[in-house]
C-alpha cells in the first residue's frame, strides 16, 4: 500500500527555508505521494518554490492572515483537518516543527516520532535518545504518523527539478488563542547554521564575547556559520541562536571547528556527526580531544588569528 | 492563581548512559536518578511566581513509578506546596502523559501549566504542546521569558534565528528553555520540611485514562563510534591536513 505523506513547510513568507528539503527527502525514503503545505500570508512565491522540489507531487497553499506567524493555536486545526487525507504528517524539527508538531499529533490522538535521524519502513524509524549516546527503533501503530525529522539525517531534496500544482486549501478561523508580539532574529550575512557547509565554534575558553571576532575572522575566510557552546551562551557571550548541542542546534557540517570548547555530553550531541571535526584547546584531556579528527594543543589566542593568517596562503 | 508544574524522573543528566547488551533500551538499574533538568526550571519559576505573589499555589505532578515520589518530594523541598503522583508501572509515553494531566488539570483547575520542554531521557519535546492542544489551551514552548499582563501571558521563546515573543490568553500551557531561571537548590530545613508537604497518589484508571503506548521500541543500540583521530603540532600542519588529506577547504 502506497503511503500519502503531508509535509508541512518552514517558511518566512517569503523564502522556503532548507530544511524543508531535508524532510521532503525524509519524505521520499518512506515512500509514496508528497504533499506539501505552505501555510501563510502572502506566501505564494514560497508555495511556488515548493513546487519545484524535486519529488514533490502537489502543493497545498493555505494563503490567509491567520497564518502570517504560524502561530501553533491556528496551524495546528488546519494541518490536523487535512491530515485526514494522509498516512504521515512530516516536518523539520526545527523550533518551528517541534512547535506544532505534537499539538497536531495531540489533536489527530496519534503518538508522534521526534527528531528521526533514519528510516527503516513507512512505520519504522530510527531516532537518538539520551542525547544521542543511543538510537531506538521504533514502530507506530497508530493509523497516521506523524514525525519530526532531524535535518542532517537526510540529504536534501533537489530545490529544482519539480513542477508540482499548487492547489488553494481553505483556511481555518483565528483560535483567538495567541497573537504574535515581535521577534529579535539575529542579523548576520552568514549561512544558517543548521545548513552552513562549515562551522567554527567557540566555547567558555573565548572568555568574553569580543573574542568571538576571532572566530568570525576564520569563519569569513571558510564561508563559514559561527556556532557556540551552552557555557558561552550561559555566560552572555553571543545569544542563544548560536548553541549547538543536544538542546540548541545539531548540526553536521562538512568541517566543524571546535575553539576553546571542552566538550560537555550535550555539546558533543549536537555535533558529533559533523564529517571532520577539529578541535583547538589548551586543554589535551578535554573530551572534545577524543572526538576530533585533528587535534590541536594550544593557546587559542595564538592559534586561531594564526589560523586566519594560514588560510589566506594559497 | 494555581500554577501545575510537571516534574519527570530521569537518569541524571551527568550519568553516562549504557545500552542493555540485549537492546531493549538503556540500563537504569542502581543508576542516579533526577528530577528532568528543564522541570527543575519549571518549578523554580513557579515558585519565583508564589514569591511574587503571582501564583497562589505551587502544585507538582508526576508519572510513573513509585519512585517518582522522590522527584517530588525534590520540587516540595525546592517550594511547591503540595505533590500528585499518578503511580503506575506502565511505559508511559508523551500522549498518554499529556492525557493524564489533563485530567489532573480537569480536578485542579490551574491558571497555568509549566512542563520542561523536553525530557533528557526520551529528548521528545512533545508533552507541553499535546497538553495544550488537549485542552485547547495556547501555549508558550521553549520560553526564556514570562510576563503577565493582565489576563495574558507574554512568554518570550526561544526560536531557530533569535527569540519571539507572544502573548497567550490565560489559562496556557509554557514549556521552559534553560534560560528561563537558574533553579535554587534545596535547603536542608526546607527538605526536612517537604516531608510533612501533602503528596496524592491517583492511579491511570482513576483518571479514566488509557496509557497504552502508542510506539513500539524494537531495539535500542549504541550509536556507531567515531574513528581515533591525530594530533597535529601546528597550525600550518592543520590546514596542511584539512586541505590536502581531509579536503574540506
Amino acid at each position: 500500500m502506497g503511503s500519502a505523506i503531508l509535509v508541512v513547510a518552514e517558511h518566512d513568507n517569503a523564502t522556503l527555508k532548507p530544511a524543508t528539503l531535508n524532510a521532503v527527502a525524509a519524505a521520499g525514503a518512506i515512500g509514496g505521494a508528497v504533499a506539501v503545505l505552505v501555510a501563510g500570508a502572502n506566501c505564494r512565491g514560497v508555495a511556488e518554490a515548493a513546487a519545484k522540489v524535486a519529488g514533490v507531487g502537489k502543493v497545498l497553499l493555505a494563503d490567509a492572515p491567520v497564518y502570517e506567524h504560524r502561530l501553533a493555536e491556528n496551524l495546528a486545526p488546519l494541518v490536523a483537518r487535512l491530515a485526514a487525507g494522509y498516512s504521515h504528517v512530516v516536518a523539520a524539527a526545527t523550533s518551528a516543527g517541534k512547535n506544532l508538531l505534537p499539538r497536531v499529533a495531540a489533536l489527530l490522538d496519534v503518538a508522534q516520532v521526534s527528531e528521526v535521524v533514519a528510516v527503516e519502513g513507512p512505520d519504522t524509524f530510527v531516532r537518538p535518545i539520551y542525547a544521542g549516546n543511543a538510537l531506538a527503533t521504533v514502530r507506530s501503530g497508530d493509523p497516521i504518523k506523524v514525525v519530526t525529522v532531524r535535518a542532517t539525517g537526510f540529504e536534501p531534496a533537489p530545490a529544482e527539478g519539480g513542477a508540482a500544482p499548487i492547489e488553494a486549501v481553505e483556511a481555518t478561523a483565528d483560535s483567538g488563542l495567541s497573537r504574535f508580539v515581535g521577534q529579535e532574529l539575529s542579523r548576520s550575512e552568514r549561512p544558517e547554521l543548521t545548513s552552513a557547509r562549515v562551522v567554527v565554534s567557540g566555547g567558555r575558553g573565548m572568555q568574553s564575547g569580543e573574542n568571538f571576532k576571532l572566530l568570525e575572522a576564520v569563519a569569513d575566510r571558510l564561508g563559514a556559520a559561527v556556532g557556540a557552546s551552552r557555557a558561552a551562551v550561559d555566560s552572555g557571550f553571543v545569544p542563544n541562536d548560536y548553541q549547538v548541542g543536544q538542546t540548541g542546534k545539531i548540526v553536521a557540517p562538512e568541517l566543524y571547528i571546535a575553539v576553546g570548547i571542552s566538550g560537555a555530553i550535550q555539546h558533543l550531541a549536537g555535533m558529533k556527526d559533523s564529517k571532520v571535526i577539529v578541535a583547538i584547546n589548551k586543554d589535551e584531556d578535554a573530551p572534545i580531544m577524543q572526538v576530533a579528527d585533528y587535534a590541536l594543543v594550544a593557546d587559542l589566542f595564538q592559534a586561531v588569528p594564526e589560523l586566519a593568517r594560514e588560510l589566506d596562503k594559497a | 492563581m494555581k500554577v501545575l508544574v510537571g516534574v519527570k524522573r530521569v537518569v541524571d543528566a551527568n550519568v553516562k548512559v549504557r545500552v542493555k547488551g540485549d537492546g531493549t533500551g538503556v540500563e537504569t538499574a542502581n543508576v542516579k536518578m533526577s528530577m528532568n533538568p528543564f522541570d527543575e526550571i519549571g518549578v523554580e519559576e513557579a515558585i519565583r511566581l508564589k514569591e511574587r505573589g503571582v501564583a497562589s499555589e505551587v502544585v507538582a505532578v508526576s508519572a510513573g513509578a513509585a519512585a517518582c515520589q522522590e522527584t517530588l518530594r525534590t520540587a516540595l523541598a525546592m517550594g511547591a506546596d503540595r505533590g500528585v503522583l499518578i503511580e503506575t508501572e506502565a511505559e508511559l509515553q508523551p500522549l498518554a502523559v499529556a492525557k493524564l494531566l489533563k485530567a489532573v488539570v480537569e480536578r485542579e483547575g490551574p491558571g497555568l501549566v509549566i512542563l520542561g520542554k523536553q525530557a533528557i531521557d526520551d529528548d521528545c519535546n512533545q508533552t507541553g504542546q499535546m497538553l495544550a492542544a488537549l485542552l485547547g489551551w495556547p501555549q508558550g514552548t521553549f520560553a526564556s521569558k514570562l510576563a503577565f499582563e493582565g489576563e495574558r501571558l507574554s512568554v518570550t521563546r526561544e526560536v531557530d534565528g533569535g527569540l519571539e515573543t507572544v502573548s497567550l490568553r490565560l489559562p496556557a500551557v509554557v514549556t521552559t528553555d534553560l534560560r528561563l531561571n537558574e533553579p535554587r537548590y534545596a535547603s536542608l530545613p526546607n527538605i526536612m520540611k517537604a516531608k510533612k508537604k501533602p503528596l496524592e497518589t491517583l492511579t491511570p484508571a482513576q483518571l479514566g485514562v488509557d496509557v497504552a503506548p502508542r510506539l513500539t521500541t524494537l531495539r535500542v543500540v549504541e550509536p556507531p563510534p567515531r574513528q581515533a583521530g591525530v594530533r597535529v603540532s601546528s597550525v600550518a600542519e592543520l590546514v596542511d591536513k584539512l586541505r590536502n588529506e581531509a579536503k574540506v577547504i
